[in-house]
């Protein structure tokens, strides 16, 4: 798990930007990673900051836009980059693709594709995890578009009132694909206080801070783990690329060029390298090295997941159900 | 007749049946963006602005029972959902008010909400994201469903379900919309309930919906130069069904192949295999071929996602098998959907 020092946070943004941009060049320059892909870039320090105050065996579930929380909860690289390849050593077998990334010996319960399932599936497993009477709490990241699903709404309201321990994370991007905030929500209102209005303590937090974002989490995860039910926070932060896929997006009129660029000025991790250069003058030589380090991480991943075998076709049924018996493929 | 894309019949269709019928307005995730869900709402949004072209919260379940109310007062929602699978958010409002408003409440009237639901087949699209869900909204009394598979039927059937009371759900594979096929100028409705023989041929029958049509007819041109004459029928709406098209023809061939882009089980390809048992006992010289999923949901790893759509090269395979014979060369057979690349 991430150092929780403010190096170590930053340490861990330069880590999935790095893993980030190169399987965005990958997936635009080969056309082998094909899956519908959705990165991260730009929202670093929310993962980061959220996953850094869990413990290991606390459960994280996301929705699709998955690959830092994965990261930085602590999931396999080499197994989440075979699963982008679609080989067999994916982190789901090959099945699922990037909208399904799952490691549950990092606490990285799953990934969900349709908006808002993560949010009910983190409920019912912070409910088991309460059940059982363990310590462990659940968190669940989603997009300020996922927050306009009933799903939303009525696992918010069960889990308040049942006092289940799941930390609700809203990473608010401003977008829901095409589509700006203030068409799909209602001016003057937030969502951070609408989870105030189910009774659970909620707060608002700038999401490329990545040390205010630790803070909250932290505060956040101590509150569900103490048997107080559920909090939710709302993370302010912007993606800089196209809602999926590698490319920028610059131009296709949902959003100004000024509009990104203003974000791309307050870069997370620009900002903790800032913040970090009067305790640590050579940050930037520290960042390079880093960079460097992962490249090469990466690489190696990479490199692995193109020399693995892709799943045996004639496995194609395996997994549907417990036993092969229930497939009943007939005459076709 | 000039030839449009599918994309651009869907467009048409919506654009004139605006201009003539003004409680028509199209909702959905996006249909306002500069996209314009593949850029079949562009015109729309161009020409009648966001007061009848309305961006909508990503709320599928309460979005349906909406429409369901304004369909009630006289309105005409045409509701858009960029991926089918969505439309599982949507099931009550559409399956317990849509289809059963008219019956329920007396027979004073139906709802005529008609669904646009986009099926995104290939390119990794995965478990949730590569659905059609003909199979199970026809299983219901009350909805039609269409499944049109080239131009001229996304247009004609479109412009059907926007003139009738009836609350329908029109399944577009998103590896269609780039194809192109004479489309009529005018707004001419194509009649729900009614097949077209794609392919006319004496040996062997294959039933298909939506893409399939088009591997069928890719296999059917292999065929005819063996000497094999495949008739192919695309059935259009799959409710309600053309069962005198697909008998006919039956009883002409004396074999039959259903292919399909769902599952084989309660499906489409059963429903016609049972339309046949039961109208035509003893019309058939071999067993019933299902062309259809393999049972497992959609998955992303290239190989795998190749062997688990149906395409023409099986369906070659299927009807040398009805006809005790030959090989032929499949590897010329790339998906007709295969031209449909990331990212999404
Ligand atoms: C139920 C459902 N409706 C629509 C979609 C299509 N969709 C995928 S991502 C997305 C945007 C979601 O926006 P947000 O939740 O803010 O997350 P972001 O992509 O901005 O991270 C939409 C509409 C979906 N996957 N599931």
């Amino acid at each position: 798990m991430t150092s929780t020092t403010h190096r170590g946070l930053l340490r861990e943004m330069v880590r999935i930007r790095c893993v980030e941009e190169m399987l965005a060049d990958l997936y635009r320059d080969e056309r082998e990673i094909r899956t519908p892909t959705h990165f991260s870039i730009g929202q670093e320090a929310t993962a980061v900051g959220v996953c850094s105050a869990t413990r290991k065996d606390d459960l994280v579930y996301t929705g699709h836009r998955c690959h830092a929380p994965y990261l930085a909860k602590g999931g396999d690289l080499k197994r989440m980059v075979s699963e982008l390849y679609g080989k067999q050593d994916g982190c789901a077998g090959g099945r699922g693709g990037s909208m399904h990334l799952v490691d549950l010996a990092a606490g990285f319960g799953g990934a969900t594709a349709i908006l808002a399932e993560g949010i009910s599936v983190a409920v019912g497993a912070a409910w088991a995890l309460a059940m059982r009477s363990t310590s462990r709490v659940a968190l669940t990241f989603f997009g300020d578009g996922a927050a306009e699903e009933g799903t939303f709404h009525e696992s918010l309201n069960l889990a308040a009132v049942r006092k289940i321990p799941v930390v609700f994370v809203c990473e608010n991007n401003n977008y829901s694909i095409h589509s700006p905030l203030a068409a799909r929500q209602p001016a003057g209102t937030t969502i951070w206080q609408r989870a105030q209005g189910y009774g659970m303590p909620a707060e608002y937090v700038d999401g490329n801070d990545v040390l205010a974002v630790h803070r909250a989490a932290a505060a956040a995860v101590e509150w569900c783990r103490a048997g107080n039910g559920p909090y939710l926070l709302e993370l302010r932060t912007y993606r800089w690329r196209e809602h999926v896929g590698p490319n920028w997006d610059r131009g296709i009129g949902y959003r100004t060029e000024a509009e990104v660029d203003s974000w791309i000025d307050r870069c997370p991790i620009r900002r903790a390298t800032a913040a970090l250069r009067a305790e640590e003058p050579a940050v930037d030589e520290l960042v390079d090295t880093w960079r460097a380090e992962f490249d090469a991480e990466i690489g190696a991943a990479v490199a692995h997941a193109k020399a693995s075998p892709f799943p045996p076709v004639e496995d194609l049924l395996d997994g549907a159900y417990e036993d092969a018996l229930s497939s009943q493929p007939g005459r076709r | 007749m000039r030839e449009l894309r599918y994309c651009e019949a869907i467009s048409e269709a919506i654009v004139q049946c605006m201009a003539e019928d003004p409680s028509i307005f199209v909702a959905g995730e996006g249909v306002d963006d500069p996209v314009g869900t593949h850029g079949t709402t562009k015109e729309a949004t161009r020409l009648f602005g966001r007061s009848r072209v309305l961006d909508l919260p990503n709320s599928e379940n309460a979005c349906a029972g909406v429409a369901v109310g304004a369909a009630a007062q006289g309105m005409r929602p045409l509701v858009v959902y960029t991926r089918q699978d969505f439309m599982f958010l949507a099931m009550d409002a559409v399956v317990n008010l849509a289809a059963k408003w008219r019956y329920m409440y007396g027979n004073k009237g139906g709802v005529p909400v008609v669904t646009r639901a986009v099926v995104g087949r290939g390119w990794g699209q995965g478990a949730t994201h590569s659905q059609s869900l003909h199979s199970v909204f026809g299983h219901f009394p009350g909805l039609y469903v269409a499944t049109p598979a080239s131009p001229a039927d996304a247009k004609g059937l479109l412009v059907q379900a926007l003139r009738l009371d009836t609350p329908t759900v029109l399944v577009e594979n998103r590896g269609l919309y780039q194809l192109t096929g004479p489309v009529p100028e005018e707004a001419v409705p194509i009649p729900f309930g009614r097949g077209r023989i794609a392919r006319h041929g004496s040996d062997v029958t294959v039933v298909a919906a939506s893409l399939m049509v088009h591997e069928a007819e890719r296999a059917a041109d292999l065929l005819a130069g063996q000497g094999i004459g495949v008739e192919v029928i695309d059935i259009r709406s799959i409710r309600p069904l053309d069962e005198t098209i697909v008998c006919e023809s039956v009883a002409r061939t004396g074999r039959l192949v259903v292919a399909d882009t769902s599952w084989a089980r309660y499906g489409f390809s059963a429903e016609v295999a049972a339309v046949v048992a039961e109208n035509l006992p003893g019309a058939l010289r071999k067993p019933v071929r299902r062309l259809t999923l393999p049972d497992c949901p959609a998955p992303v790893s290239m190989p795998l996602e190749q062997a688990f759509h149906p395409n023409a090269g099986r369906i070659v395979e299927a009807c040398l098998d009805l006809l005790d014979g030959g090989e032929v060369e499949l590897s010329a057979f790339d998906d007709v959907a295969s031209g449909v690349v990331g990212p999404y």
